[in-house]
C-alpha cells in the first residue's frame, strides 16, 4: 500500500495544484454509487465468456491498443471479517503484493515492474477487488505472477508487521480527518451491530491484535471462486480469456463463511454534533434509500439527480452554493450497498455558515416531499442522464470495472439496452410518489463535525 | 505517473496493432490560437479544452487569487448567456464540464458527444471575450472560494505546511503565493481587478485549444475557424517574454520551517533542493531530473527510498521525492520522509540525507534502471486508453514552455538517457545545500501538564 491518499494535499500543491470549480465527489465512498456503476454505451458489444472450467466473465474485446484490463470483484469484502478480527480482510489484501512462497516482496515487485504490469488489491465493504492492466506481449507472465499473489501469498511475518504499521498510521490519520469522522459517526448511528457500523480498516486495537492466522483465514474466506464477478476489456480473444480464467482463478477454494444478513437502519434523525477543532464543519446527512430491484428505483434515481446529483443545476447546488455561497460543493448520492440502500449527501461549510446551510437543506427536503419536481426539471435531468450515459465510460480499465460491478450487483447483461428507456419512462407522478415515500425532513439524520455556531444537537 | 508520451519507438515493445488512437496533429489559426488534436475513435465522445497561458504566478502583488476567482466567474454571465447557462447547456447535452487554475495556466474543459463539439466551441468562444462581471455574482463567488480555501487548505495541516514551505522557498517569484490566494487577499479582490485580469489575458493568441476524441483534424479546423476564428488577436500579447516573471536570486541561506498542528497524525520532514538553469534547461535535462526522481522513489518496493528507508531498515512509514518538469519556471526538488513512530523528525532528516549520500556512492542498479525505462515506455500504451488524459498532458506541457514536438519526443529522448547522466545530475543537485527544511509536527505536550505530572 502507499500513503498517497494521506498526503494528497501535499501532492496536489507540490506537483500540480488545480483548484476546480465544481467539486469532485465529496467523500470517497465505501461503496460505489449507482452513477459510478453505470453500464457502458449500447454500442459496446459485451460477450459472455465461460471458461472450460466454468468460470464466467464479461468481455469487451478491442485490439486497438495492445493491452487488456481485468477486474475481479469477490463478494464478501470487509463485511465478512470474523468476530474479533476486524480489519483482517483489509490487512490481508494490502499484503497480497508483498510476495509469494517463491518470490519475496522485492522480487515480486521487480518482476511486476519488469513486465510493466499494474495490479490493484482493494477492500470495500461488500467485496474485495483485484484489478490488473497487462501488456499483450507479456500477458501470460504477468497473469502467472498475479496468480501467485492470489493463490500462494507469502504473508511473511516481517511484511505483516510493516504493513500493519502502515494501516495503523492510516487509521490514526482518519481520526484527525473531519470528513472521515462524520462518515464513521453516521455509520455507527445507522447500522447497529451490522458490519457496516464500523470501519473495515478496523481500529488501532483490533489491527494490533491480528495474528498471521487471522490473515490466512481472511484470505481463505475472501478470495473464493464461487463469489467472483469478472470484467475484461481490451486486446484478448474469448478463447484466450477462457484459458486465462481457469489458470488464474481455477485453484481458488469455494466459500467457507456466510455473507452478512441485511442491515437494519437505526439512525434516529436530527443533528448529531461532534466537537472538533476545525474552522469548517464537515456534514454528512442521509436516510434509507431504495433498492435497485424496487419498482420505484428509477424514479428515485432521477429524483436524486434533480435534488443533489453531481450536476450544476441540482437544487442543492443552486440553493446552497450558487445562491448563497455557503459551500464549495454539495451533493447527494444513491448508495446501493448489498445489505441496505441508503440515500446520502454531504458538504462542508465554515462554522459560522453551517447552520444556515443545514436550514437550506431541510427546506429543500420539505419542499421536495410536498411539491415534487417540475416538468422542466424532470426533462432536464432525463436529457442529461440519457445523454451522458454513452459517454460515461471510455477506456479499457473503466469498462472492465463497470462490467465486474454490474455482475456483482446481479444486473443482467442486457441491462444496458433498456436503461435509458427506463429513465425516460419516469413521470412527475412517479417522483411525487417516491418523494412522499422516502423524503422526510423529520427523520433525516445529520452528522456535523466541527465547531458550528448556533447549531444545537437534536434527538 | 509520467504521461508525456508521443509516438511509439519500439525498443523492447511490440508495435501498436492499429493506429486507431493517439494520432496528434497541430496547427495555428490566423488569430494566433494554437490548436492540437488527439484522435481516439473508439467511442463517440470528445474532450474540448481551452488553456490560457495565464495563472496565479502572473498575478500582480496584492491580487493573489484573482486568476482562480475569475475561473469561477467564467461560469456566470456573458452578453449571450445567463449565469449558469454554460454548465446547464453542457448538462442538457449529456456532457460534463469543469475548469482548473494553476500557477502557469488556467484551463476549461467539457466532455460531450462528438457531434456537440461545435456547440462547446460556440460557448467557449463567447466567454473568451464577452464575459459580464456582475457585482452580486462576484460577491457570492468570493464566498464560495473562501469555502473552497477552508476545505482544501485551512482544513489540512499538510496543505498549510506546504503553503509555508513554498512561501519560504520562493523569495522573489510568485510561486511563493498559493494559487487560491491568501484568505485576506481573496476577501479584498474587486471587480476591477477581475476585469483587468480578463482583459489582459483572455485572447485567442494567449490560448491553446486541445481537442481529444472521435474527431479528425479537418473537422476541428473547420469548427475552430468558424467559432474562434472571428475573435481578433490582442496586440498586447507579444510573445512568451510577456510572461517574464521575477527571477529568483541564488539560494544561499538554509531556512527552517517548523509548523505544528494538533491535527497532524503522522509527522514528516520535507527538504527542498534548489533547481535552476544550471541543472535543467531543456527536455533532456528535465527528463533526466524526472528519472532521478523515479529511481529514488517511484516504486513502493524497489526504489532507493522504499528499499533503504521502508523495507530493509524500517525507518520510515513513507518516503518520496517530488519533481515536475511541467512548470514554466523552476521549482525545487523535494524529499519527504515520514518516520516510523518513535523516530524523531531530526532522525528522519538525517536518515533520508544519509540514504542520498549512500546513493551518490553506490550509483544506480542498471537492471532497476532498465525496468523504469521499460515501464515509462509501456506507459505510453496505457496512456492511449485515456484521450482526455492525453489532452491534459499536452495542455500542461504547452503552457509551461514546451512544444508539441517536445511532447512527442520526450520519451525518445528519455530512452537514451544513461545511468551516468542521472548520477551526474544527482551529484550536481545534492552537492548544493538544501534551501528549506521543514518539519510538520504535532505540538509538544503542554508544559504545565508535564509539570503537574512530574510533581
Amino acid at each position: 500500500m502507499t500513503f498517497a491518499r494521506y498526503l494528497s494535499p501535499l501532492l496536489a500543491a507540490t506537483m500540480l495544484a488545480a483548484p476546480v470549480t465544481l467539486p469532485a465527489p465529496l467523500w470517497a465512498q465505501a461503496q460505489l454509487a449507482e452513477d459510478e456503476m453505470e453500464p457502458v454505451d449500447a454500442i459496446i458489444d459485451i460477450q459472455l465468456v465461460t471458461s472450460p472450467g466454468g468460470i464466467e466473465a464479461w468481455l469487451v474485446q478491442d485490439n486497438s491498443i495492445p493491452f487488456m484490463a481485468i477486474e475481479m470483484w469477490f463478494d464478501g469484502g470487509g463485511s465478512i471479517d470474523r468476530p474479533g478480527a476486524r480489519g483482517a480482510t483489509n490487512l490481508m489484501m494490502a499484503l497480497l503484493e508483498e510476495g509469494t512462497s517463491e518470490l519475496d516482496s522485492q522480487e515480486f515487485a521487480a518482476a511486476q515492474e519488469g513486465l510493466a504490469a499494474s495490479f490493484g488489491f482493494d477492500t470495500y465493504r461488500d467485496e474485495v477487488v483485484v484489478s490488473a492492466q497487462v501488456l499483450t506481449q507479456n500477458r501470460d507472465e504477468a497473469m502467472a505472477l498475479l496468480r501467485g499473489a492470489l493463490v500462494d501469498p507469502a504473508f511473511d511475518p516481517t511484511a505483516i508487521e510493516r504493513v500493519r504499521q502502515q494501516v495503523i498510521s492510516g487509521i490514526e490519520y482518519d481520526l484527525t480527518d473531519p470528513d472521515t469522522i462524520a462518515g464513521q459517526t453516521f455509520n455507527a448511528l445507522a447500522f447497529g451491530d451490522h458490519p457496516y457500523a464500523t470501519s473495515l480498516d478496523g481500529t488501532v486495537e483490533s489491527v494490533s491484535a491480528l495474528t498471521r492466522e487471522d490473515i490466512v483465514a481472511a484470505h481463505r474466506s475472501a478470495l473464493v471462486r464461487d463469489r467472483v464477478s469478472v470484467g475484461v476489456a481490451g486486446d484478448i480473444t474469448p478463447e484466450e480469456l477462457g484459458v486465462l480464467l481457469d489458470d488464474l482463478l481455477g485453484d481458488l477454494p469455494v466459500a467457507d463463511v456466510p455473507l452478512p444478513e441485511p442491515a437494519e437502519y437505526s439512525a434516529p434523525g436530527g443533528i448529531e454534533l461532534i466537537d472538533f477543532p476545525v474552522p469548517q464543519s464537515s456534514v454528512i446527512f442521509g436516510n434509507e434509500g431504495i433498492e435497485r430491484t424496487d419498482p420505484d428505483f428509477f424514479p428515485y434515481f432521477v429524483m436524486n439527480e434533480i435534488l443533489g446529483g453531481g450536476g450544476y443545476r441540482s437544487r442543492l447546488n443552486q440553493e446552497v452554493r450558487e445562491e448563497r455561497g455557503l459551500t464549495y460543493g454539495i451533493s447527494t448520492w444513491t448508495a446501493l450497498s448489498d445489505y441496505i440502500a441508503m440515500h446520502q449527501g454531504g458538504f462542508s461549510s465554515s462554522n459560522d455558515l453551517v447552520a444556515e446551510a443545514i436550514d437550506v437543506v431541510l427546506a429543500e427536503w420539505a419542499d421536495l416531499a410536498e411539491n415534487g419536481v417540475t416538468e422542466e426539471e424532470l426533462e432536464a435531468a432525463q436529457r442529461y442522464m440519457t445523454g451522458a450515459y454513452p459517454l460515461r465510460f471510455s477506456g479499457n480499465s473503466s469498462i472492465a470495472g463497470t462490467m465486474a460491478a454490474m455482475q456483482a450487483d446481479d444486473m443482467p447483461i442486457d441491462y444496458i439496452n433498456g436503461r435509458n428507456e427506463r429513465v425516460m419512462e419516469v413521470t412527475l407522478e412517479d417522483i411525487q410518489r417516491v418523494a412522499e415515500r422516502i423524503i422526510d425532513p423529520e427523520t433525516l439524520q445529520f452528522v456535523v463535525v466541527g465547531r458550528p455556531e448556533g447549531l444545537e444537537p437534536s434527538n | 505517473m509520467f504521461r508525456r508520451l508521443g509516438l511509439i519507438v519500439g525498443l523492447a515493445l511490440a508495435p501498436l496493432a492499429a493506429q486507431a488512437t493517439g494520432q496528434v496533429s497541430d496547427f495555428t489559426l490566423e488569430n494566433g490560437l494554437q490548436v492540437v488534436v488527439v484522435e481516439d475513435h473508439r467511442s463517440p465522445s470528445v474532450t474540448h479544452m481551452i488553456w490560457y497561458r495565464a495563472g496565479a504566478a502572473d498575478e500582480l502583488p496584492g491580487q493573489g487569487g484573482v486568476a482562480h476567482l475569475l475561473e469561477h466567474l467564467m461560469f456566470n454571465s456573458t452578453d449571450d448567456m445567463e449565469a449558469g447557462e454554460f454548465s446547464a447547456t453542457v448538462e442538457a447535452n449529456g456532457g460534463s464540464d469543469n475548469a482548473f487554475t494553476s500557477w502557469d495556466y488556467t484551463a476549461y474543459h467539457q466532455t460531450v458527444s462528438a457531434d456537440r463539439l461545435g456547440l462547446m466551441m460556440q460557448m467557449e468562444a463567447d466567454r473568451m471575450r464577452d464575459l459580464v462581471l456582475v457585482p452580486e455574482e462576484v460577491e457570492t463567488e468570493i464566498s464560495v472560494v473562501l469555502e473552497e480555501r477552508a476545505q482544501r487548505t485551512d482544513g489540512s495541516p499538510g496543505a498549510l505546511f506546504n503553503e509555508q514551505m513554498s512561501a519560504t522557498y520562493f523569495r522573489n517569484h510568485a510561486y511563493g503565493r498559493p494559487i487560491i490566494g491568501w484568505r485576506h487577499e481573496i476577501q479584498n479582490l474587486t471587480i476591477e481587478m477581475l476585469q483587468d485580469w480578463y482583459d489582459l489575458h483572455y485572447h485567442p493568441n494567449n490560448a491553446i485549444l486541445v481537442v481529444a476524441g472521435d474527431v479528425t483534424p479537418e473537422e476541428v479546423r473547420a469548427l475552430a475557424e468558424e467559432h474562434y476564428g472571428p475573435i481578433p488577436a490582442s496586440p498586447d500579447i507579444a510573445s512568451v517574454e510577456s510572461r517574464m516573471r521575477p527571477v529568483e536570486p541564488p539560494q544561499n541561506a538554509l531556512r527552517r520551517v517548523y509548523y505544528e498542528d494538533d491535527r497532524v497524525a503522522n509527522p514528516y520532514v520535507s527538504i527542498l533542493f534548489p533547481v535552476d538553469d544550471t541543472l535543467v534547461d531543456d527536455v533532456r535535462s528535465a527528463a533526466t531530473m524526472e528519472l532521478l526522481r523515479a529511481v529514488l522513489s517511484d516504486s513502493d518496493f524497489t526504489s532507493v527510498f522504499a528499499r533503504e528507508l521502508q523495507i530493509e531498515n524500517e525507518l520510515s512509514l513513507f518516503a518520496a521525492a517530488y519533481y515536475s518538469a511541467t512548470s514554466l519556471d523552476h521549482r525545487p526538488f523535494t524529499l519527504l520522509n515520514m518516520p516510523v513512530p518513535g523516530r524523531s523528525l531530526e532522525q528522519a532528516e538525517d536518515d533520508i540525507l544519509a540514504v542520498i549520500d549512500e546513493f551518490l556512492e553506490d550509483g544506480i542498479d542498471e537492471e532497476a534502471f532498465n525496468r523504469i525505462l521499460f515501464q515509462w515506455e509501456a506507459s505510453q500504451i496505457y496512456a492511449q486508453d485515456d484521450a482526455a488524459g492525453q489532452a491534459q498532458s499536452l495542455g500542461a506541457t504547452l503552457t509551461t514552455g514546451f512544444t508539441v514536438e517536445d511532447w512527442e519526443n520526450w520519451l525518445d529522448i528519455t530512452a537514451t538517457i544513461t545511468t551516468d547522466e542521472v548520477m551526474e545530475m544527482a551529484r550536481a543537485l545534492f552537492a548544493q545545500d538544501p534551501a528549506v527544511i521543514g518539519y510538520l509536527d504535532r505540538p509538544a505536550p503542554d508544559a504545565d501538564e508535564t509539570e503537574e505530572v512530574s510533581q
